[in-house]
């Protein structure tokens, strides 16, 4: 394609015809930009062909990072630097005194997995407090759904490929950003 | 993909688009306020504030103003630590067990029941802050490299577990919760006509927009969350019986604490929603999402735990018969027919007797006997931890130095206080968050909503 920068927003009203359009448009070879739903839509991720997240490695391997500092800190206090006879029970090895850190231990791995799991999903989103909104329609969180298709030459029989499948308005984003032409059009 | 079986009550009644759910969600917070929540919020202000003077009273004088003595040094403050973060389990558990549970009723409730839990454990934490005496002094309890000579925290204490499991305990509820708040807020932002509140939301909302990758990474993420929060609640009120168990106070030392405080927690947090909810759903008009399926099924959870409270009950009793321990069996037996016997049996009515009348159908679908029931269970819970809590220490291994509590205005004063915190902090919540995660309950609409379940059952009676 020469001018990929070239896109079609269509609106559509409705989850399942939604769905029902993604397949048709991918077979004519048309990249789907992205897509904007108000909801999580079971499947949406498949049918356009997305990787697999990788939230819950990363989730795993932050607990394991929290299991360590929580044995490095109980082993460093507790053995090393202070180690102290409490109620008779002597603080000798790490792994004697082992059972009454399984607290700590659950705990940090909790802690670790669960905050730094949050943080990667707001980074990896790009999400901050105060971000401009990135949906560019608004009602896309309230009960549409918008696609933005990249399309070069004529948009012609996009358009009817788009209204075929029961897109309910259909807008040309130009190259020049300023300069969009609106046009909204039934689909029945 | 859109069915579910006919046989399933719908869990959104009436006839709702997508839209009517932005609509009926956002309504709370883009209309006036009821008089009701006026008052209530008035009511509650006036508790809180008799709270705050109560506890810089404490501060400023000390904790000789609580009724404490050499005896009975731990009463009404810890009774009432133990009391708020149980209360707090039940959104935990509805948030994350019953999602992986894949339990859709959950979808409605979720949201205000971890509210409430996070405004619960806001509570509790005040009470062993307050308790310390010098509460600028709090951050000794952190492990935090210090110029006092190597003096750390003690790993092997139950008490310092403790502060490890409310910490991780409240900050992992709060982000879980606002990870699912911010496509809501989205939303709200995306409706906001006033330029305040439209800015607010764009800050509380974080730039989202709903793209699908980001829908992908929000369900995992949901879903993992959920999966650390499941053992998470478990561990925390475990690590709070533990503060009891790991004692050699006959009546506390028991193993059995642990699963008995967490069905106890979650016994009397759905208690507490169902106080919470029923105003709410009145109050706001949410009887669509929050329908009498819901309050029954919450209902069925608060028989069952009831009943494992009360299994617990008799355990405790028949283990200190039959361990033959003399202090153990005078433990239980002081409980039972001692000067406290009015807490005891007061406990054992609320707790183990009046969730049983939940068996019956048309008592568990009737609003105001659920509600009459919440407030009991409430109080029930409230006398277990003071029974345990207070009977087993007034009367010690030696009995020249037995002795009574009584709670002094201060000690009142707080609990007073906490509850109308409480109160003040759900209140505001109701009118400027979503109080139901509407995204969520967007992607059931079509397989539970009254509307579709209809349409789709009359289209197969066709064929």
């Amino acid at each position: 394609m020469a001018h990929t920068n070239n896109v079609i927003t269509a609106l559509f009203n409705d989850d399942d015809i939604l769905m029902k359009s993604i397949k048709p448009l991918r077979e004519k070879g048309y990249k789907i930009r992205e897509v904007y739903t108000p909801f999580p839509v079971h499947g949406l991720d498949h049918a356009l062909g997305l990787d697999r997240t990788r939230m819950a490695i990363t989730a795993f391997i932050y607990g394991l990072i929290g299991l360590s500092v929580a044995i490095s800190l109980t082993y460093y206090i507790m053995i090393i630097d202070w180690p102290q006879n409490i109620g008779g029970k002597p603080s000798m090895t790490w792994w004697e005194n082992m059972p009454a850190f399984v607290p700590i231990l659950f705990e940090m791995t909790v802690f670790f997995a669960a905050h730094l799991l949050v943080w990667t999903y707001f980074v990896r989103n790009g999400m901050y407090p105060g971000r401009a909104a990135m949906n560019p329609d608004p009602r896309t969180t309230d009960d549409m759904f918008m696609m933005e298709i990249e399309y070069s030459g004529d948009d012609e029989e996009l358009r009817q490929l788009l209204k075929d499948n029961g897109a309910v308005e259909i807008n040309v984003v130009a190259n020049d950003e300023d300069h969009a032409v609106n046009e909204a059009s039934e689909a029945h | 993909m859109h069915y579910e079986s006919s046989v399933r009550e719908p869990l959104i009644t009436g006839d709702k688009s997508y839209h009517d759910i932005t609509v009926d969600v956002a309504k709370p917070i883009e209309t006036n306020a009821p008089r009701s929540w006026w008052i209530a919020l008035t009511i509650s202000l006036i508790a809180f504030l008799w709270g705050v003077g109560c506890i810089l009273y404490t501060i400023g004088t000390g904790i000789g103003t609580w009724g404490l003595n050499r005896t009975v040094n731990w009463a009404w403050d810890i009774t009432n630590f133990v009391w708020w973060v149980g209360i707090g389990h039940a959104g935990t558990l509805i948030s994350a067990v019953l999602l992986l549970f894949r339990q859709k009723w959950r979808m409605s409730i979720n949201r205000s029941a971890e509210a409430m839990t996070i405004f619960a454990v806001v509570q509790a934490a005040l009470f062993p802050g307050i308790h310390m005496g010098r509460i600028w002094l709090a951050y000794f309890v952190f492990p935090i490299p210090n110029q006092f000579g190597s003096l750390w925290v003690n790993f092997n204490s139950p008490l310092l577990w403790d502060v490890f499991a409310i910490s991780t305990y409240f900050s992992v509820s709060l982000v879980f919760w606002y990870v699912g708040l911010i496509p809501d807020f989205a939303m709200l932002r995306d409706r906001a006509i006033r330029p305040v509140q439209k800015h607010i939301y764009s800050i509380l909302s974080f730039g989202w927009g709903g793209k699908a990758k980001h829908w992908q990474r929000f369900e995992e993420v949901s879903l993992v969350l959920a999966g650390l929060a499941t053992p998470l609640v478990l561990s925390v009120h475990t690590i709070v019986s533990m503060d009891f168990a790991t004692s050699v106070i006959p009546g506390w030392h028991t193993t059995i604490f642990p699963p008995y405080f967490v069905a106890g927690a979650i016994f009397s947090g759905f208690a507490m929603v169902q106080t919470l909810l029923i105003v709410m759903r009145k109050m706001f008009k949410m009887e669509d999402y929050i329908t009498i399926q819901h309050i029954e099924m919450m209902n069925i959870i608060i028989m069952v735990t009831g009943s494992i409270v009360g299994i617990a009950y008799i355990t405790e009793l028949f283990i200190a018969w039959y361990s033959g321990v003399e202090y153990e069996q005078y433990a239980f037996l002081n409980r039972a027919t001692g000067p406290y016997w009015w807490a005891y049996w007061s406990m054992m009515t609320c707790n183990v007797f009046s969730p049983q009348f939940m068996w019956f159908k048309r008592l568990r679908t009737s609003i105001l006997f659920t509600f009459i029931i919440s407030i009991v269970v409430n109080i029930g819970m409230w006398f277990e931890r003071f029974v345990i809590i207070v009977t087993s220490l007034h009367r010690d291994y030696l009995p020249s130095s037995w002795t009574m509590f009584s709670p002094t205005f201060v000690d009142i004063g707080i609990f007073i206080g906490t509850i109308g915190f409480f109160f003040v902090l759900f209140l505001l919540y109701a009118r400027s968050f979503p109080v139901i995660a509407q995204a969520e309950l967007k992607t059931i609409l079509k397989s539970s909503g009254e509307n579709y379940k209809k349409h789709h059952s009359d289209s197969h009676g066709a064929h």
